[in-house]
């Protein structure tokens, strides 16, 4: 994403991109059922850290709450699927983003009058205010959760055209959606209103001055990271078919920054890398065949990981792999 | 045999009465221990300028060294209450010394983001250190014989000695807070570090040893409202995320770095949250946020900003 | 070459043999799943299910309708949030033929859901989710402790008797709470009595004080508490830390004082509970699992090890039934649907829904036990509603 990296490099890096997605693609006919679910959870954890790389990466927007827009797209597709029956996703899904997107124009309205840490708990406040909203209050049914009775499906003149409680179908709904958020905001990042975004991360004051309501902007930037948040929500509630207060916590708002700053802040790729290495991780840490009896303290081992890869890799796994092929590059050149 | 008439009526009225002291005496309990873990919280983070999610643990380990050191000080020094909060403190200080000079330190160069998710990963070593060494079972906590009684309030309720208690001693802490800090040259150093680093060190004020000791001093105010805590609020895994989440709205609503904000913003956090939960017992966990969201809508830097 | 070849053949056919011996043999395991609370508020209990589940396999000389049981553990943290993944690691990646949990009601909701739609054996060992047998029964679900509302009516019918006519009820605001307080309304307004507040706080919460000073303020003929665990010892002391239990009764199912009096001490003594156990108990079964308990784990038994031994108990009915075979499953389950299970708590067998239809005991907490006072109700079944088996 940088300009250094020209004609000659950006090709190399899309065609590992492209591999990647064949990979993920294919996956489903070599792994093992869980291995496939892991795959899901992944990738529905890549579009949730996306859209905060949207406000965090690209706008410098530090939001230590962004779970509340995911939590409430979730919600909303438990508390507005009619019971029996498979609900429409043509509405289903907007109504479900439409929401989240909604809750981030409230919260966005407000909260971008403060800055700095300030802003981070602005942000967490009202995320808590959603989590209170479902734990506590009949809407949300407490903190049981609620479940999802049927999966939401296409229909077209009688004929189910997509249905998502077919595995397959989901697995390849969730990387079409995975790859439109990433390649949305690519664009994003290339156009006029990303590059005014990146002035406002750079010096929103400088920005002021040459003319940008840069209320407007962040505001807008908000509202999309809400909506692209709602994006991963509702696929979660569909996934599992359960929604519970908790992924409106702020612990889900720490680890979903986690992963982007484990991939590298700055990146839309870290973002997706972030997620990966973060839910291995975890896997790997819970994981008894290499931990044996420590496995079931593995949030020491995480905690030290990422204490380790804060501290270590201030660019993330990204901006380890773009140092060594810095170095890398003089010797292919020669 | 219930009171007739206006017999009854005054009745009702002392019940409500004595019903009403009772919650303010429960807000301000609450409200002081609040304050002792969060004037720690905002002097850490007004004058070193670290975040430190991370507090809450100390609160923790305060909970869980009042359950520790019991039996041990019942052996040795005749199950004194003083005796336990001594040896805990005294921990707590060195405990505080060592982590600031070990992975504090290092804090202090960085963004707040990189403190937040690195103090992150530190609430998570702690809670799995405890794991580890006590277990995760949950533990009672006596409270001191002589103080185990209850005070009657009116006819019918009573009001347990050892809130009382709590509340007194938070208080006491409190104004020896004030004193060290507005009265005494450690105080004016830690103003001085606080408002200008820089300057505070060409004059010859040794930053770095100033740092370990608020920091020390944060860790160890948060820890001792674990140990006084402990009978009244058990001692369970993950009490201090609880705690945490709530001292940093008290922070932010008071204002960062300023004691007397937090001190203000602790009572006013107390009285929301005891009162709303017998008033709205369904949003009472929501009027805390919407307090910190009106007032930093109001103020967005804090009621109190320490300059 | 005809020897290399030779030697070839001999080495596949070895290798063939040796694979589908330890297929046999790995085949010969029966893989239970523990998904039980390790850590948290309700470690203790679930601790407490598996010692007791493993010591009627050990009894049994570690097999099960005459095939080994391997153990596979996951810490559910009685988080709901976190229950399809973990139960989803059980059954798919670890392959278990029996899930045995859990603790916490809306963990157990998440649990049943899953098993349903997978067509996985469970057996719950503990959590009263009314829904765990009754909108979300399966032929496939079982369990051998209790629905929530089944203490809760027991204890509504005593609290009638003993003439309470207006009560206040307090527990966590979360489905076991929701239904033991409703089973508690429905036994006591069928004595003329009335529940007059529900107070809730959310769970885990143990802040009680602000609710003591309410219940204090009400003056109610009685208090019904249900709270489990770390909760339930921090309740019952503060409820005498307020000074409540010298006016006002205290009524609660056992779990307020199960595995709890040594933490509670004074605080509880003389208090009523029910519960399908008690300390006591006339039966020769008992004893002998209290004997074999303590020699085994050096602590006393509670109710929630009778329930992992019971357990086991009707997973080896099961398994007896089938000789083992857990393909089996329309026999295995027949088998253990009519099964009578002779446990510590006196004998019991399983509803329509697959819950126990069993007795409920009152108990006085007297010392550190819960000394058996009398039988409130006998072989009572729980409504089952919304059941469609």
């Amino acid at each position: 994403m940088t300009a250094a990296s020209g004609a000659r490099s950006a090709w190399p890096s899309s065609l590992v991109t492209w591999a990647v997605v064949a990979l993920i693609a294919a996956f489903p006919w070599f792994g093992g059922r869980f291995y496939v679910d892991l795959a899901l959870t992944i990738m529905i954890s890549a579009i949730f850290a996306l859209s905060l790389e949207l406000l965090v990466g690209m706008t410098g927007l530090v939001s230590f709450g962004h779970a509340a827009f995911f939590g409430i797209a979730a919600y909303a597709v438990a508390l507005l699927s009619p019971a029996p029956g498979a609900p429409a996703l043509w509405w289903l899904l907007p109504a479900a983003v439409g929401l989240a997107a909604l809750y981030a124009a409230i919260v966005g309205a407000l909260s971008l009058r403060t800055r700095g840490i300030y802003f981070i708990m602005v942000t967490l406040a009202f995320a808590q205010m959603a989590y209170y909203v479902f734990h506590d209050t009949p809407l949300g049914r407490g903190s049981d959760g609620i479940y999802v009775s049927a999966k939401p499906l296409i229909t077209v003149a009688g004929h189910n055209v997509l249905d998502l409680a077919r595995p397959l179908t989901f697995y390849y709904f969730t990387l079409a959606c995975l790859v439109a958020t990433f390649g949305f905001l690519a664009l994003v990042a290339r156009s006029k209103f990303g590059h005014a975004l990146a002035g406002i991360k750079a010096n929103e004051q400088r920005m002021r001055a040459a003319g940008f309501s840069t209320f407007a902007y962040k505001l807008a930037a908000f509202v999309i990271a809400g909506a692209l948040a709602g994006i991963a929500g509702f696929l979660y509630a569909v996934k599992d078919g359960f929604v519970n207060p908790e992924i409106l916590a702020w612990h889900q708002s720490g680890v979903v920054l986690l992963m982007i700053i484990l991939g590298g802040i700055g990146s839309l790729r870290g973002a997706v890398v972030g997620a990966f290495a973060f839910t291995l991780l975890k896997e790997l840490a819970q994981s008894e065949a290499l931990f044996g009896t420590f496995a079931k303290h593995w949030q020491l081992t995480l905690g030290i990981v990422i204490i380790v890869c804060v501290a270590a890799m201030p660019n993330g796994l990204v901006g380890i792999a773009s140092a060594t092929k810095r170095r890398i590059a003089p010797i292919l050149d020669a | 045999m219930a009171p007739s008439g206006s017999c009854r009526r005054r009745h009702d009225v002392v019940v409500t009465f004595a019903a009403f002291l009772i919650q303010c005496l429960n807000a301000l309990q609450y409200g002081l221990l609040l304050f002792l873990v969060a004037s720690g919280l905002t002097l850490i983070f007004g004058i070193l300028g670290v975040i430190n999610l991370a507090h809450g643990s100390f609160y923790m380990i305060g909970a869980y060294l009042a359950y520790a050191l019991a039996p041990f000080v019942a052996g040795h020094f005749g199950g004194s209450l003083f005796a336990t909060l001594a040896i805990g403190v005294a921990l707590a200080v060195a405990f505080g010394y060592a982590l600031e000079w070990g992975f504090v330190s290092y804090l202090y160069e960085r963004d707040h983001l990189q403190q937040v998710l690195m103090t992150y990963g530190l609430i998570l070593v702690f809670e799995e250190l405890r794991s580890i060494l006590v277990g995760d079972d949950v533990h009672g906590v006596a409270a001191p014989g002589w103080l185990a009684g209850s005070v009657p309030l009116g006819e019918l309720m009573t009001y347990p000695v050892y809130r009382l208690f709590m509340s007194a001693i938070c208080l006491l802490v409190a104004l020896a807070q004030y004193v060290v800090i507005a009265r005494t040259r450690l105080g004016m150093a830690i103003r001085a570090g606080a408002s200008n680093r820089e300057m505070a060190q060409s004059l010859g004020v040794n930053i770095r040893f100033l740092y370990r000791v608020v920091f020390a001093g944060g860790v160890a105010l948060a820890v001792f409202a674990g140990m006084i805590a402990a009978p009244v609020s058990s001692v369970y895994p993950g009490m201090g995320n609880q705690v945490l989440i709530v001292c940093f709205v008290v922070v932010v609503i008071g204002g960062i770095g300023s004691i007397r904000g937090a001190f203000i913003a602790s009572l006013l956090v107390g009285a929301v949250d005891t009162f709303g939960k017998v008033f709205f017992p369904q949003a009472a966990g929501v009027l805390v946020y919407v307090l910190m969201a009106a007032v930093l809508l109001w103020r967005p830097e804090g009621l109190f900003r320490e300059t | 070459m005809k020897r290399r070849f030779r030697w070839l053949m001999r080495t596949l056919v070895f290798c063939t043999l040796a694979v589908t011996a330890t297929g046999a043999l790995a085949q010969g395991k029966i893989k239970v799943g523990f998904m039980l609370p390790y850590t948290g508020t309700y470690a203790a209990l679930g601790n407490a299910i598996e010692n007791g589940f493993r010591l009627y396999v050990q009894e049994q000389g570690g097999k099960l309708g005459g095939r080994e049981i391997e153990y596979v553990k996951v810490d559910d943290e009685s988080e709901p949030s976190k229950a399809v993944d973990n139960i989803n690691k059980l059954i798919k990646r670890d392959n278990v033929d029996v899930v045995v949990g859990t603790v916490h009601s809306g963990v157990a909701m998440a649990m049943a859901k899953v098993a349903k739609e997978s067509d996985t054996l469970l057996v719950v060992p503990n959590a009263g989710a009314d829904a765990v047998t009754g909108a979300m029964c399966a032929p496939n679900i079982f369990r051998t402790s209790f629905s929530n509302w089944q203490p809760g009516y027991a204890m509504g019918v005593v609290a009638a008797q003993r003439g309470a006519k207006k009560v206040v009820t307090i527990t966590w605001k979360y489905a076991a709470g929701d239904e033991s307080v409703g089973g508690f309304k429905e036994g006591l307004e069928k004595g003329g009595g009335q529940v007059v507040k529900e107070l809730t706080l959310p769970f885990p919460n143990v802040e009680f004080q602000a609710l003591l000073t309410e219940i204090a303020s009400i003056k109610p003929d009685a208090v019904y508490a249900f709270f489990a665990g770390g909760g339930a010892v921090k309740f019952v002391k503060d409820y005498a830390a307020a000074g409540l239990n010298k006016t006002i009764p205290l009524y609660g199912p056992g779990f307020l004082t199960d595995g709890t009096l040594e933490a509670q001490g004074a605080a509880a003594q003389g208090m009523l509970t029910t519960l399908h156990y008690a300390d006591g108990l006339d039966n020769a079964k008992d004893k002998a699992f209290r004997a074999a308990y303590q020699a085994a784990y050096k602590s006393a038994p509670d109710v929630y090890a009778v329930q992992g031994y019971d357990a086991a108990q009707l997973l080896g009915v099961g398994l007896a039934a089938v000789k083992g075979d857990l393909a089996k499953r329309a026999e295995l389950v027949a088998a253990m649907e009519s099964s009578k299970i002779d446990s510590p708590r006196g004998v019991f067998t399983f509803s329509k829904s697959h819950n126990p239809v069993q007795d409920i005991y009152l108990r006085t907490v007297d010392g550190t036990q819960n000394k058996f006072t009398g039988v409130v109700l006998k072989a009572i079944a729980d409504p089952s509603r919304g059941c469609k088996m």
